[in-house]
């Protein structure tokens, strides 16, 4: 069977720059993902292309096995949700109209309780509403559209905190009721890692990672402990981060915690916790000098 | 209960553990349903993945086991089991913990005593 998202060698160049280089990846589908990289990193131009609004100069994208470019029938099943939005002058329900016309599942009743819960002025026009209103109705059309593939370009981040927690509630909800495929790009991780099933890191145009996010937790973890202790623990381990205050000596450690040197570590009187996605992400898409190695 | 141990573990640790409390206080009953993923998922608001993680620990340790269709069933002797487990931890964790405190502070293993047996006198009231 196809992959609902196909990605091979997929090089893309703005003039002269390469936005992406010979990238690779598949994501199997009807999950939540997050597209990580810093701002730069090339995820836009990754979605745009995904998103079929694009053509890469070389390599390729497909969509269950279609190529998205100046493709009707795919245009149909995939929604891109980004900063720009074309039509500046056109009303909010304008707008909802034409995605009512444009999108097979839309769900009017459904856009009509989520325009209520984000208190959504129906008849002002885009550019009159406040960035966070905007990205709420982007919000808004993605949910409602029940499109197979669902992407939204950094969308939270312009929402303020109770918009983006109805966002979340909302999103989670929609994919355990109606599982499609969900893609949240983004280089503030905090709020949204808990939503993640699978996160695909990007980092100078070319792939860093793809993993399930809990195998990629599992592979990393913090220790705390007495600065002397601490120090004979970790030696040989592949450290990605410390810090240190009045003795006490705390690291970001990219091995695996096993449950043997978990026990040993609590002996030692050693505190472990699970990785943060957000501390991970800087440290593995950092300034290009790290040296560690990812499988 | 052990969460505050270590400031932050997996959340499908966290949920094994919701699951183990709940069901060694006998909110989920020995051969009862306990909720579903989706359930866990909306309450904690994470990935059901990560929600199916926690669980599947646990039906690998014999704790929970599978009805096709139905749902995920607490084990005939889980609690026992749990709570075995459980004082190992307790053990482990928790009064190194505690020793280790009360190193810091000086206190004796006899002055120890003492404090245990006043605060469960208090407890007792």
């Amino acid at each position: 069977m196809n992959k609902v998202i196909d990605v091979e060698n997929l090089t893309f160049k703005y003039g002269d720059f390469p936005a992406l280089q010979n990238v690779s990846f598949s994501l199997e589908g009807e999950k939540i993902y997050g597209l990580l990289g810093r701002n730069g990193a090339g995820k836009t131009s990754l979605l745009s292309l995904v998103a079929g609004f694009r053509e890469p100069n070389s390599g390729s994208v497909k969509i269950e096995g279609e190529k998205p470019f100046e493709n009707p029938e795919i245009m149909q099943k995939v929604i891109f949700l980004q900063d720009k939005y074309p039509d500046a002058d056109s009303r909010v329900d304008e707008i909802l109209q034409a995605a009512e016309s444009f999108k097979p599942n839309w769900d009017k009743d459904y856009a009509r309780t989520l325009i209520k819960r984000f208190e959504l002025p129906r008849k002002k026009t885009m550019e009159k509403l406040s960035k966070g209103m905007q990205s709420a109705l982007r919000v808004v059309l993605g949910l409602a559209s029940r499109a197979p593939v669902t992407i939204f370009d950094e969308t939270h981040l312009g929402m303020d905190a109770p918009s983006r927690y109805v966002f979340y509630e909302e999103l989670l909800k929609e994919y355990m009721e109606h599982p499609r495929t969900f893609i949240l790009s983004t280089h503030l991780i905090g709020e949204i890692a808990s939503y993640l099933e699978e996160v695909v890191i990007i980092d100078k145009g070319q792939l860093v990672l793809q993993e399930e996010k809990e195998s990629l937790l599992q592979k990393a973890f913090e220790l705390t402990g007495p600065q002397k202790r601490l120090d004979q623990f970790i030696e040989g381990m592949n450290v990605l981060r410390e810090k240190q205050l009045g003795g006490i000596k705390s690291v970001l450690v990219f091995d695996e915690l096993s449950e043997g040197l978990q026990r040993k570590a609590t002996d030692e009187g050693l505190e472990t916790g699970e990785a943060d996605l957000q501390d991970l992400f800087v440290y593995l898409t950092g300034k290009g000098d790290a040296e560690y190695e990812v499988e | 209960m052990n969460r505050k141990f270590s400031e932050s573990r997996p959340i499908f640790q966290q949920i094994k553990e919701y699951i183990e409390d709940g069901i060694i206080e006998g909110r989920f009953a020995e051969g009862e349903k306990i909720p579903s993923t989706n359930e866990f998922a909306e309450f904690f608001q994470i990935n059901p993945a990560t929600a199916a993680k926690g669980v599947n620990l646990l039906v690998e340790e014999g704790i929970l086991f599978k009805r096709r269709g139905l749902g995920m069933f607490v084990t005939e002797g889980a609690k026992k089991k749990l709570k075995d487990k459980r004082k190992e931890i307790f053990a482990r964790e928790y009064v190194q913990k505690m020793l280790e405190e009360a190193e810091r502070l000086n206190i004796s293993v006899e002055e120890l005593k003492g404090i245990i047996e006043e605060k469960r006198e208090v407890m007792k009231k």
